[in-house]
């Protein structure tokens, strides 16, 4: 059982997702039968194959590095949970 | 076919332009039924009113260069529609209104399509089933003794199309969501070549996976619907230059000569015997069409799904990472910064995106990364290779699209494993990014829909669309189910 309790804790925070003890019983098993499962991998013979990130064949388009003005602000923070009308809000960082 | 309704998209259009139906009565008729249609739980949020006052003006003078005119078109709750509610069926998002438009949306309404309303989905597309959504189960058409699933994950989709509560609509397809649903509802779905349709606008899931796509009553549908939506777009780097034809006018049945390779390695484990009866009778039609028949071999089959379940997740974990309660949609309070991120991703996803985001951060995870992910990525050039390999022997490439049909809804959401079983045959196309088509092709002894899926080589939809276009009108494929729902 590669994935323990400390495991789950430990990807949890890498995740930032809050854990607690039901959370992590039920991850433990979850995610120990996702990675049995993807482990039938080991039979597979990879040497000298190159990892395929994308199956796009072109070369990756460039757009010409011009200014344009897309989307105002007031726009983008009218999704915003809480603002204050020129920058988002968040919880204090620096006392 | 009375109703309105019952009318395919191609159909609906053509009456719109020789003026035998208007847009307005056209819209109200999607309208009336998809209102007395709540049960399924199609729609996550409607435009109907906009829809209607659309359509009212759309009849003052009809546009006959316009592909889609008239057509009420609902999407999948994917793609992001400027000023309507977008929410990837996820708490995360509720009362997310984008600024902007998909380029793939953007397209239908440039076409003179209209907006119907958002259609529901697996959260953030991560199911087979429409069961994680945080808007609640989409039911089936079709029935059994108990409700069923429409599969998932454009599965509002699927039911919508199906039951006629929309002309039709574009889907989304990262590991078969797109036809593995369309086979469950006894509905057509085509994933594009990946590249094809600009992603620009489309909440990500798997960025090297995810490809939109139609959803549809028929063959011919799609194809008009894919000539709308395909194409190259700056926004999308990973869109392609190629040309798009006109598919619904280059469509033909005639496929004499064509060779459709049959893949051994697609006779899985657990594959219900119907299926491979269906399988055969699909067989036998091809060859009575004049096709060329060939046993083929993808060795890595059975590695793909194990693949898709390591890069799929990897990819969320890192696209995911966006949801941090700051920017849009849900934030949970905290007593610091970090403390509110946790609490807004641990309250506002699901345990089926928990789950494929621990997964995807645990593989790209220090010590872990050459042992899953880059292993999986060497894999998934193996079964990239498999299809070159065999494309260079035949043209199309016939299997069914699921090991089963439609389940009960329940049956599989406490076993991840079953339930990422279903995607087992459609996998393989994602990860070599290749054109796939769902179509239906007979019942089970249950009256409930399956399907056969083709799979192409790449920008080859034309001879994808062809090869289903033929079977279809061979098939003859009709709907069945009553409408028990009203």
């Amino acid at each position: 059982m590669p994935i323990t309790k400390d495991t789950v804790k430990k990807i949890s925070k890498l995740s930032r997702i809050a854990s607690n003890k039901k959370f992590e019983e039920n991850m433990i098993k979850d995610l120990n039968s996702i990675l049995k499962f993807v482990e039938q991998l080991n039979e597979v013979k990879i040497e000298n194959i190159e990892p395929l990130a994308s199956t796009v064949d072109q070369e990756l388009i460039k757009r010409e590095d011009k200014v344009s003005l897309m989307n105002e602000k007031k726009d983008i923070l009218s999704n915003s949970p809480v603002d204050n009308g020129n920058f988002y809000v968040v919880p204090k960082v620096i006392e | 076919m009375s109703e309105i309704y019952n009318l395919t998209l191609c159909q609906l259009i053509e009456k719109i332009k020789s003026k035998e139906i208007s847009c307005e009565e056209v819209t109200k008729s999607f309208i009336n039924r998809a209102s007395k249609s709540k049960k399924l739980n199609c729609y996550i949020e409607d435009t109907f009113d906009q829809a209607l006052k659309k359509s009212k003006n759309q009849d003052n003078k009809i546009e006959n260069d316009k592909k889609l005119f008239g057509a009420p078109i609902a999407v999948k709750d994917l793609f992001c529609t400027k000023g309507v509610q977008t929410t990837a069926s996820s708490k995360m998002l509720e009362g997310f209104k984008p600024e902007y438009e998909s380029t793939v949306t953007a397209k239908l309404w440039n076409e003179g399509a209209n907006l119907l309303g958002k259609l529901n989905c697996d959260e953030y597309a991560m199911g087979s089933s429409n069961e994680t959504s945080h808007f609640g189960n989409v039911i089936n058409p079709y029935k059994n003794d108990k409700d069923l699933v429409p599969g998932g994950s454009s599965g509002g989709s699927a039911s919508a199309v199906a039951a006629c509560l929309t002309s039709a609509t574009v889907g989304t397809d990262t590991g078969g969501s797109i036809r593995q649903p369309a086979s469950f509802t006894g509905t057509v779905g085509l994933k594009p070549t990946y590249g094809r349709c600009s992603r620009w606008g489309i909440v990500a899931f798997a960025s090297s996976l995810d490809q939109a796509g139609p959803m549809t009553k028929d063959v011919k549908d799609s194809a008009l619907l894919l000539e709308v939506i395909a194409g190259h777009d700056d926004k999308d780097s990973t869109s392609a230059k190629n040309k798009v034809e006109p598919f619904s006018q280059k469509l033909k049945k005639d496929i004499k000569g064509l060779r459709v390779g049959i893949p051994k390695e697609y006779k899985v484990d657990g594959i219900s015997k119907e299926i491979l009866n269906l399988w055969e009778k699909g067989i036998e039609i091809v060859k009575s069409l004049g096709c060329e028949v060939k046993e083929i071999s993808l060795p890595h089959t059975k590695y793909a799904l194990p693949t898709y379940y390591i890069i799929a997740p990897a990819e969320a974990s890192s696209n995911l990472a966006r949801y941090d309660g700051v920017r849009y949609g849900f934030r949970a309070e905290g007593k610091d910064l970090i403390e509110m991120y946790e609490n807004t991703r641990s309250l506002g996803f699901g345990d089926e995106v928990k789950r494929r985001i621990l997964i995807g951060t645990y593989v790209l995870s220090s010590g872990y990364y050459d042992a899953y992910y880059l292993k999986a990525q060497r894999v998934r050039r193996l079964i990239k290779n498999d299809f070159d390999e065999v494309f260079k022997q035949v043209d199309t490439i016939l299997t069914p699209t699921t090991p089963s049909s439609a389940f009960a809804i329940g049956e599989n959401i406490n076993d991840p494993i079953a339930m990422y079983l279903n995607d087992v045959l459609t996998v393989p196309a994602n990860l070599a990014g290749l054109p796939a088509i769902s179509i239906s092709a007979g019942y089970d002894q249950n009256n409930l829909p399956l399907g056969l899926q083709l799979i192409g080589k790449p920008f080859d939809e034309q001879t994808v669309l062809n090869n289903a276009f033929a079977i279809e009108q061979s098939i003859n494929f009709k709907p069945n189910f009553k409408d028990w729902w009203m």
